[in-house]
């Protein structure tokens, strides 16, 4: 049984459906550590002690936040420049997170149209998180395909209560080893993994 | 009227150091100088206004010198000595003993008597600290190596001075008897051992009552809280000290010096300065007016010649020496010019030295006041000399001149960058912060049992009335940055507001208040650092509360500064409108009123909602606007 994290960043929780709903599905379930980083660092003052032994006790890792200005909001930022030392995460001597996974899940308002060539923000959402990407590889992690949920803006509760339960499902199956993270490496987007007929390692 | 009335004397004298003074330093020539020209202008030679009493007076005066001992050794902490001990005995020491050897050698020559020459080449070796500390500072010159290598021989010099009031005596006794010096003592019908014995047993004393005696005793007195009683213990102190000295025979200048040394640690140090230093000052002033008096012009007139060709004889042997110390210390060459320039005058010690010799019969009196000229002829071209070296030489040099400040703040007087006062309740966690954080702060507290019991503790916390400008002084604030005042009474804050504003305007002020008219209060004074003492703790509690009731903590912390910044912002604009005080009841209303409306008003959609940003509701309204794509 592969324990996963969930790092969550909302800072206006309060103000969003979607995450709201995720959270409230997600919330509980044996097995799954949720990380509520606004709520633990209302000043944005990182433990960065209590951090790296959340990370150390997971085997996969997730990032879960709303997708602003095509990143994640401040205390992700604060949180990765504090969290993943030199001689920790990285560098000669930094093992620390050497063989886990790491994956973003984020919420984005356009439609998955709006991340091509011709849609309004030209690129794939992979190629804007390249930063993250390339933090987990340089931090000997693997980097799994991004979930997303496309298209909130548009979503009525009745869409996102189905978002949630799907993100919910995606969540057991990774915990439980139905899917194997390395099986995510080479999807484009983790969401893929619902579709794919139930596989065992 | 009576003209030898002491109140008239008084009077005479208080004018003309009132009148010369402030001339004097408005022509930049420091307040010494001033009081000189005070002396002659009322003395014999000009007015007339005092005679032969000036004698009698400057035997009185001279008391002043025992408090400017008193007070040197108080600034002298043991570790300031140590720290400069290679500069003090190498420096101070060579020159003292290469400028008194030189001087000696030239007055033996001129046919002085093999004990005269050394006593003159002793006094004459002696520099002006009153003179050359003021002239450096003002130039801003006392961070150079210069002024750090000066600093150091005038505290030789200061030292030295007690054991030559010791070997004077011992000179004399040859050429003169001395009986009438010693006519108080107790050691006279002593055997030596005895003598020995009396005089141990006095040095222990002072000791001992510095150590043990003092520090409950001003306890005590601070517990009455009649400010009075400080000056009446700190006098008593000075004065017990010179009697206790004159009674076994020993110089009262060398007990006062010990008593000091023994108190630098004490806590009630700056207390005790603030409340000798007038006192150090008006009687040196008086000494210095005494002296200027005592100039004989007409002796002058006889032979100015000789008398100018031994001031500036004498200050050339004296540059010589320096600038060859100065040479062995590695000096860069203006430096070393400076340092020559400065210290080449002969200083005020030299009057005291010379009466003293005079009294002892060491130096005849016609020579004494041909010298006392000489010495105060050189003192007043002091101040020129610095000139010329400030206009003339130091513009070769000035590619090497920017060494300034930085290294004196460390190593001549440890300053701190931060004065506290008040470390109650309020104060004493802005002190633990800074002091954890390794900022030093002088602390100033005015309850004697917490300075007590903070001492015990390693704090170094002073008893004190921050709003009196002495103590500020003494504290340092002259070099200091910041000034915390978290006092608790609101008058005394506005005290000590006052006062540094007037007197220290490039102080930085962080003041607490505790009403929102304290606060109205400061704000009128023109306080930009206002810390209303509650407001903090006050809104953290709020914040914590609406957590608890399941508001993200995120959001709560931000409501809770957008609280203290509107309402920071509101006491302004109330501010702004209080002169009129009927307009301020109203506005006090208005601003309840004000309060009540942010309150009631719906907490998402007022100001407290300030994150616009993260609120995806204008966009989703846009968004099914249109089609889908």
């Amino acid at each position: 049984m592969a324990r996963v994290l969930i790092n969550f960043a909302h800072p206006a929780l309060e103000k969003s459906r979607v995450h709201q709903q995720l959270l409230t599905t997600v919330k509980g379930i044996r097995g799954i550590t949720i990380n509520d980083l606004y709520e633990q660092y209302p000043d944005l003052d990182i433990n960065v002690a209590r951090e790296q032994s959340l990370l150390e006790k997971h085997d996969i890792i997730l990032l879960q936040h709303p997708f602003y200005w095509y990143s994640a909001p401040a205390i992700v930022k604060q949180w990765q420049d504090l969290v993943l030392e030199h001689g920790w995460a990285y560098g000669h001597t930094g093992k620390a997170l050497k063989g886990k996974y790491f994956g973003n899940v984020i919420s984005a308002g356009s439609a998955e149209t709006g991340y091509h060539p011709d849609g309004k923000h030209q690129y794939p959402v992979t190629q804007f998180l390249l930063p993250f990407s390339q933090t987990a590889i340089l931090c000997n992690m693997d980097y799994m395909a991004p979930y997303v949920i496309y298209g909130v803006h548009r979503m009525d509760i009745e869409d996102i209560r189905a978002a949630a339960q799907d993100y919910r499902r995606m969540l057991e199956l990774l915990r439980d080893d139905k899917v194997a993270p390395s099986a995510l490496l080479r999807l484009n987007y983790m969401n893929e993994a619902l579709q794919l007929p139930s596989q065992t390692r | 009227m009576n003209q030898h009335s002491l109140l008239f004397q008084s009077m005479v004298y208080l004018a003309a150091a009132i009148v010369f003074v402030p001339l004097a330093k408005k022509m930049g020539l420091g307040a010494v100088l001033g009081y000189l020209i005070a002396g002659v202008i009322i003395g014999p030679s000009v007015m007339g206004f005092i005679g032969k009493e000036g004698e009698d007076i400057m035997h009185f005066a001279e008391f002043g010198v025992v408090m400017m001992l008193f007070l040197i050794g108080m600034e002298l902490e043991p570790t300031l000595l140590w720290r400069l001990r290679t500069s003090i005995l190498g420096l101070g020491g060579l020159q003292v003993l290469g400028s008194a050897a030189a001087i000696a050698a030239l007055a033996y020559w001129l046919g002085q008597p093999i004990n005269a020459s050394l006593a003159l080449g002793m006094i004459l070796s002696l520099s002006s600290t009153a003179i050359v500390l003021q002239t450096l500072n003002e130039k801003g010159w006392m961070g150079t190596s210069a002024g750090q290598s000066a600093f150091s021989v005038l505290l030789f010099q200061d030292i030295a001075v007690i054991p030559m009031l010791a070997i004077f005596p011992l000179l004399a006794s040859g050429a003169a008897d001395n009986a009438e010096l010693h006519e108080a003592s107790l050691r006279d019908n002593l055997p030596a051992w005895g003598q020995t014995l009396v005089v141990l047993g006095a040095v222990a004393a002072i000791i001992i009552a510095g150590r043990y005696l003092v520090n409950p005793l001003m306890r005590i007195i601070a517990r009455t809280r009649v400010r009075e009683l400080f000056t009446a213990m700190a006098l008593l102190m000075v004065v017990a000290i010179a009697v206790l000295m004159n009674l076994v025979g020993l110089s009262s200048a060398l007990g006062a010096f010990l008593g000091g040394v023994v108190l630098a640690n004490s806590e009630y140090r700056h207390e005790l300065e603030s409340d000798i230093e007038p006192f150090k000052g008006l009687l040196l002033g008086l000494f210095f007016i005494a002296v200027g008096a005592s100039i004989d012009f007409s002796l002058i007139m006889e032979e100015p010649l000789l008398i100018f060709g031994l001031v500036i004889g004498l200050m050339v042997i004296k540059a010589l020496v320096l600038l060859g110390l100065g040479k062995i210390f590695k000096l860069s060459t203006d430096q070393n010019l400076l340092f020559a320039f400065a210290l080449a005058d002969i200083g005020e010690f030299a009057f005291v030295l010379l009466a003293f010799s005079n009294q002892v019969h060491l130096i005849d009196s016609k020579l004494s006041a041909m010298l006392t000229a000489i010495v105060a002829i050189s003192m007043a071209l002091t101040p020129l000399v610095m000139l010329l070296y400030e206009k003339v030489i130091q513009p070769r040099f000035t590619c090497r001149v920017p060494e300034r400040e930085e290294r004196s703040s460390d190593e001549i007087h440890e300053k701190n960058p931060v004065i506290i006062a008040g470390f109650g309740r309020f104060g004493s966690m802005t002190g633990r912060f800074l002091r954890a954080n390794g900022i030093k702060c002088t602390i100033l507290d005015m309850d004697s049992d917490r300075v007590d019991s903070l001492h015990k503790l390693g704090i170094k916390v002073y008893y004190g009335d921050a709003s009196r400008y002495d103590l500020l002084a003494a504290a340092g604030a002259a070099d200091a940055k910041l000034l915390i005042v978290a006092t608790d009474q609101i008058e005394q804050t506005r005290q000590i507001v006052e006062l540094a504003q007037k007197y220290f305007p490039h102080l930085q002020l962080l003041v607490r208040a505790q009403q929102v008219e304290d606060t109205f209060d400061l704000m009128d004074q023109g306080v930009l650092h206002i810390y209303r003492e509650t407001v903090d703790t006050s809104l953290r509690m709020g914040a914590d509360a609406l957590r608890m009731l399941g508001v993200r903590a995120y959001h709560s912390e931000r409501a809770a500064r957008t609280f203290f910044r509107q309402d920071e912002r509101t006491l302004k604009g109330l501010s702004a409108t209080r002169d009129d005080k009927k307009q301020y009841l109203i506005s006090m209303r208005e601003r309840i009123e004000e309060m009540e409306k942010l309150i009631v008003s719906d907490r998402i959609k007022t100001w407290l909602d300030e994150g616009q940003g993260w609120d995806a509701e204008p966009i989703r309204d846009e968004v099914r606007g249109e089609p889908e794509g």
